[in-house]
């Protein structure tokens, strides 16, 4: 008989006592080559800003590389992988990191460069997952398995736009345009 | 084990998926209105999901868990201490994993700015806690048990004690945001956060086990909780098989 797993609950709008990190924001420094700022703003289904929520991001290295023992590849990066940033009243929100490189994907498919995004704020009572994919690695995104699986307009609410110093975006909880999230 | 070099295509393992999660919208809460995604596609679990941060000794310092001793006096209140094992969904152990910890102090204050709850703060309690599980998964806070609150959610909302926990666990789809509670709370029946948790079996594993043994004589009363988090795939296929 397996154990019953502990269920999930909100973090509540008082995450930040327990969840803020000073270098959460940064995955890498400054003097690292092809570090850019990736962010934008998460938004509520009444148009509202999410002042009160955190993002946290996971990712491969520059060579789609995992700091994890978990990867049954082996370990060959030190590479943090992961950040952390609280939303502000504007719902804004950025990670400082790198592009990552493509991470083999199931039945001998290469996943195009990607960041796992969750969010846990007020209102959710268990974490939301989403991903991030870059708009300017058009040809990786075309053979990427998960993306293949999104009709069209899905597709487009996970690509980061270029922008200056790095990309822009936003994450829509709700609505039309509302960007797509995973079971996980 | 999987023998693939990058570039190759990896099928991995992934986790159970989780039995006793609430619902992302319930008519209780009312936050979840413009908070809840409506739609989830289906994730299969890659190397993204299945591998996650490892954070070591350098993220906790010796003083992280006992939130009684951060600042320069004691705070008030009733000292407790918390302590449990982090296990995955076969009952193994998970070492060396960070676990976070967040609470109001005993008169239910946050301190946060907030919270504009009219109960006094406490200069003396910070109410963060960090530790790091040991080779057996084992963790262990001091703190001060916190208080009830009163919330807007609904006419004479009461939030009843918790702890919140955060814990990363060996893959990022196994991180675990939670709440712990307290044994016979009379506030349970009346919680929409609580009761968002609709099983009774998984409503109960959030509320922890006050615990004789661990109690310190002439010192502080102790509560144990158990933390377990998703286990691999095979799992789920015995159970296929079983069917």
């Amino acid at each position: 008989m397996s154990r019953q797993v502990t269920p999930s609950q909100t973090a509540g709008p008082f995450l930040h006592i327990g969840m803020l990190w000073p270098d959460g924001p940064t995955v890498v420094t400054d003097t690292e080559p092809g570090a850019f700022w990736i962010g934008g703003r998460v938004i509520d289904g009444a148009g509202d800003p999410v002042a009160d929520g955190l993002i946290e991001t996971w990712q491969a290295d520059a060579q789609g590389r995992f700091a994890s023992a978990e990867d049954p590849r082996g370990t060959t990066t030190d590479f943090r992988g992961w950040g952390r940033c609280e939303t502000d009243a504007q719902g804004g929100w950025r990670i400082r990191t790198v592009k990552p490189g493509p991470v083999p994907g199931p039945g001998g498919t290469v996943q195009a460069p990607h960041i796992d995004v969750t969010i846990h704020a007020r209102g959710l009572l268990r974490q939301v997952l989403t991903r991030i994919y870059f708009a300017d690695e058009a040809e990786a995104n075309a053979a990427d398995p998960v993306l293949a699986a999104l009709p069209d307009a899905a597709r487009r609410t996970l690509l980061a736009q270029p922008a200056e110093g790095g990309y822009h975006h936003d994450v829509l909880l709700q609505g039309d345009d509302a960007t797509v999230f995973f079971d996980h | 084990m999987t023998d693939t070099t990058a570039g190759d295509g990896l099928d991995l393992p992934g986790y159970v998926r989780k039995v006793g999660d609430p619902a992302l919208a319930t008519a209780e809460y009312g936050s979840t209105t413009y908070r809840a995604p409506s739609r989830l596609e289906i994730l299969p679990h890659t190397l993204t999901e299945v591998t996650g941060p490892a954070f070591g000794e350098d993220r906790v310092t010796l003083g992280d868990a006992d939130l009684t001793r951060q600042r320069t006096g004691e705070p008030l209140g009733e000292r407790i201490i918390v302590h449990g094992r982090v296990l995955d969904g076969d009952g193994r152990p998970v070492p060396d994993t960070l676990v976070e910890v967040w609470q109001a102090n005993a008169a239910g204050r946050y301190m946060h700015d907030g919270d504009r709850h009219d109960a006094p703060l406490d200069p003396n309690f910070s109410g963060a806690g960090r530790a790091l599980t040991g080779a057996d998964g084992s963790y262990r806070f001091t703190t001060i048990k916190p208080g009830a609150y009163p919330w807007r959610n609904h006419p004479n909302a009461w939030r009843p004690a918790h702890i919140h926990f955060s814990v990363f666990g060996r893959a990022f789809v196994q991180r675990l945001i939670t709440q712990m509670y307290f044994p016979g709370d009379p506030l349970f029946g009346q919680d929409p956060i609580f009761n968002s948790v609709r099983d009774e079996r998984a409503r109960l594993a959030m509320v922890s086990a006050f615990d004789l043994d661990e109690t310190v004589a002439e010192w502080a009363l102790a509560y144990r909780f158990d933390i377990v988090l998703r286990g691999r795939d095979a799992v789920m296929f015995e159970e296929e098989d079983e069917q």
